[in-house]
């Protein structure tokens, strides 16, 4: 458990130079020192249960920063949560305060405190001191919908980051991601540690995004494969050139880790493994899918096993449990944690196939739409896809991809007509593929939705 | 098979179907034998696979899967059969 707050960490080694660039504000972290974004009013949230619910995400990086040490807990709500979910999250997670924008929950809730959080500080006398290791609760997306409350500290949440946590040179980190989802969270870590952070917004499109990032000067940068491939799409991907390029959140397929080469070849690419649960596993930067088979059962501080087909993880870095009454167990009695992703060890390397539970069956064979996807997507032409299956009365179901083409926009003339595209898509399936796993139908569509999280839309089994 | 019984035979329906095996055989590597009526699909040299496929191109073609029909249905037996089946629901 570390002894300090997250302030005292980042002011550890003296006044931080760094800035938080929102879209509208900038703030520079030294300000904190004397200021705050809560009204003055943090005391009143001292060892309070807080529900932490700003719709823009410089306001909650202002408030996570005040509030570490003070707030017994904080639970970090991302603007899609549904009002219908958010009675459940309050009891399950004993929320007696409020801290947001304009409206709260209603009257009658258990919120006996409101505190309106802004994207600008306002000077403080009141010192921040530290009363608690704050417990940190991040949201995950359940199968029914209603999301689970995922137990951290800022141990756990910490336990990935370099062991010097302020660089010789200060770095500028930036993510696709919002900062209350795990990666986005891990992202904002490191950016207040080792120097600035800027921030995204849902209502500003990639190029701005991108001329934003490009103008605070970002060097490190991270989103999932579909955040990335939206950058690419966009036309704007040169904007920036960032030192390093992360993945994480979907599975890195070959296609999206050469584009990505391309498009920043003074970069280095890296994807890691992390979920909210398990927490970061580890990072990949030769540049190919998948990742070495030596991993698994090396020693260390984060420990991998392979059981039934599925990753399983120990580590520091795993959350504590579920909050919630009946909650199930988040780890099994040994410590691991099951990622329930499901890999394939070839030629000494192991490969994501999906999700459990998202296999294709036909006629009894299995399929793992990611595994097709990854073939899709190595195409040139390629930007994104989607495998999914067709209900069929011969055999149960068939493999239909949806594909994505690049568009004119990336400055690489005019893609091959549509059925040129699928014809070539199907034969290189053909070659690579059992043929049960080769799409018998392959339709080019305009775009395939992505999920708040950053991640492909997959249709529910 | 004779040019006689083939005009007498060949509606539009089966026109596409036969297309669709043809095609469906090319694509799947397949030996298909001549689509006679009274050819028994298993012996059509077309695997389970094969047929899942055709019946998903026809129900985009023809905008009918009869195997999903409610009205239940007696499984074709011949190449004959088959293309019976699916004029009858293109009506």
């Amino acid at each position: 458990m570390p002894s300090e707050s997250l302030w005292e960490s980042i002011s550890g080694a003296g006044v931080p130079g760094g800035r938080l660039h929102g879209i509208r504000h900038v703030v520079p972290l030294a300000d904190l020192a004397g200021g705050t974004s809560l009204g003055g009013r943090l005391e009143e949230l001292r060892a309070r249960s807080v529900l932490l619910s700003t719709r823009d995400q410089l306001s909650a990086a202002l408030a996570l920063i005040e509030l570490d040490g003070v707030a017994r807990r904080l639970v970090l709500c991302t603007p899609d949560l549904a009002p219908e979910h958010l009675p459940q999250v309050m009891r399950d997670a004993g929320a007696d305060a409020w801290v947001g924008g304009e409206t709260g929950p209603v009257h009658g809730s258990g919120i006996s405190i409101r505190i309106e959080a802004r994207p600008e500080l306002t000077r403080t006398e009141a010192s921040r001191r530290r009363s608690c290791a704050t417990e940190w609760v991040l949201l995950t997306s359940g199968t029914t919908g209603a999301p689970k409350l995922v137990l951290h500290t800022l141990a756990s949440l910490t336990s990935a980051l370099p062991a010097a946590r302020a660089p010789a040179e200060p770095l500028v980190w930036s993510t696709f991601y919002d900062i209350r989802r795990y990666g986005g969270l891990q992202v904002f870590l490191r950016g207040v540690h080792a120097g600035s952070l800027v921030l995204s917004d849902p209502v500003e499109p990639a190029s701005a995004f991108l001329a934003r990032a490009a103008g605070a000067g970002v060097t490190h940068i991270s989103g999932t494969p579909s955040h990335w491939r939206r950058a690419l799409m966009s036309g704007a991907a040169a904007t920036i050139a960032p030192r390093y390029v992360r993945l994480s959140g979907e599975i890195a397929d070959q296609g999206i880790l050469d584009s990505l080469r391309g498009a920043y070849p003074q970069a280095t690419v890296a994807h890691a493994f992390a979920s909210t649960e398990a927490g970061v596993a580890f990072e990949v930067r030769d540049g190919r899918a998948g990742f070495p088979a030596s991993l698994i059962g090396a020693p260390g501080d984060v420990e991998l096993r392979v059981a039934e087909e599925t990753l399983q993880i120990r580590s520091p870095g795993t959350a504590q449990r579920y909050l919630g009454e009946g909650a199930e167990p988040l780890r099994a009695a040994d410590g691991f944690v099951d990622t329930g992703d499901r890999v394939e060890e070839s030629q000494g390397r192991y490969h994501f196939m999906g999700r459990r539970g998202g296999v294709i069956n036909v006629g009894g064979l299995k399929v793992h739409p990611e595994e097709v996807e990854a073939v899709i997507n190595a195409h040139p032409w390629v930007r994104m896809s989607l495998v999914r299956a067709r209900r069929n009365a011969i055999t149960g179901a068939i493999v239909t991809a949806e594909v994505v083409i690049v568009s004119g926009s990336d400055g690489r003339g005019t893609p091959p007509p549509a059925e040129v595209l699928t014809r070539e898509l199907t034969e290189r399936c053909r070659r690579s593929l059992a043929p049960h796993k080769v799409p018998a139908m392959i339709r080019v569509v305009p775009a395939l939705e992505v999920s708040p999280t950053g991640k492909l839309v997959r249709p529910v089994a | 098979m004779s040019v006689k019984t083939m005009v007498k035979t060949t509606t539009p329906v089966k026109t596409t179907i036969i297309a669709q095996f043809q095609q469906v055989a090319r694509e799947q590597d397949r030996m298909l034998a001549p689509l006679s009526d009274d050819l028994k699909l298993i012996q059509s040299g077309l695997d389970s696979l094969s047929f899942a496929i055709i019946v998903a191109r026809l129900e985009d073609s023809l905008g009918v899967d009869p195997f999903n029909e409610a009205e239940a249905v007696e499984f074709p037996v011949t190449f004959g059969d088959f293309v019976r089946l699916y004029e009858r629901f293109a009506k």
